[in-house]
């Protein structure tokens, strides 16, 4: 007997656009842009560890 | 003539020429440096490196994706978990590589020779995105049916015709695992190995250890080296 798989739990669904002008951006796109810029941000002004010895 | 050269060290073999060419390609100590200058200590500058322990994951996570076939990743958990893997190494190397990017840029980094040095991590970046998108074609589900179907007008008026048609499946395969990776590990080869022949940039208005001057008038190189 053939069964066909079960249905994915995480069907994709719509995630949601922020519209401005011709920019047209998802959230999911707008979080990992946000994070990227913060992270870049932090990077330059976060003191990197020194060597102890 | 070839006995003088012999004589002074100088075999003309193409393979000694190899080995010659190889190690005047960067300057000695500097392949693996364990030194680097103070400036290098500084967040900003582990974006690179952190692209490339991505790109190195991105490449083991495709070979058992490769390995283990499209029933494999759609069926099985394992082949969900490194096929999640894979798209998430992917999201982390383009994460860093494009705050790499702009670390670099806001610090003018083909400063001081290094042209083709940036020229080669340009084309790293534009050949990885190649390769990502035709990632998004071979996924063989409607996201990749939508994406194919979606780019075939655009790039069918490019003239690009059947050299890159994105609805032939096994075409955009190899694209994928063979062609685009194989460009994409050759410039960051290249990059790598002409970070390593020039250095890493300084930050603008750092000012160069003593040693790193002179040693840059001498060879014509600003490798940047510190106690």
């Amino acid at each position: 007997m053939v069964t066909s798989p079960p249905l994915p739990l995480a069907i994709p669904l719509d995630a949601g656009f922020v519209h401005w002008g011709f920019v047209n951006l998802s959230v999911p796109n707008i979080i990992v842009i946000v994070t990227m810029i913060v992270l870049f941000v932090l990077a330059l002004v976060v003191p990197f560890p020194k060597d102890q010895a | 003539m070839s006995a003088v050269r012999e004589e002074a060290g100088e075999e003309r073999s193409w393979s000694a020429s190899v080995v010659r060419w190889v190690s005047r390609l960067v300057p000695r100590g500097q392949w693996l440096p364990d030194r680097q200058p103070s400036y290098v200590a500084s967040w900003i500058y582990v974006f690179g490196v952190a692209a490339l322990a991505s790109l190195v994951l991105v490449i083991v996570t495709g070979v058992v994706l490769t390995v283990g076939g499209v029933t494999w990743w759609h069926d099985s958990s394992l082949g969900h978990f490194v096929n999640s893997l894979h798209l998430w190494t992917v999201e982390f190397l383009f994460a860093t590589m494009v705050i790499h990017l702009w670390g670099k840029f806001v610090m003018a980094s083909w400063r001081g020779g290094r042209g083709m040095t940036w020229l080669t991590g340009v084309f790293s970046f534009l050949v990885s995105i190649g390769t990502a998108f035709t990632g998004y074609l071979i996924q063989t589900n409607f996201d990749s049916q939508w994406i194919s179907t979606q780019a075939k007008d655009g790039l069918n008026s490019t003239g690009v015709g059947a050299a890159f048609n994105v609805m032939n499946f096994g075409q955009m395969v190899l694209y994928h695992v063979a062609l685009l990776p194989l460009g994409v590990l050759v410039m960051v080869g290249l990059h790598i190995v002409l970070v390593r022949r020039h250095g890493v940039a300084p930050p603008i208005g750092a000012q160069p250890p003593a040693d790193v001057v002179s040693e840059t008038a001498a060879s014509g190189s600003t490798k940047g080296e510190v106690a």
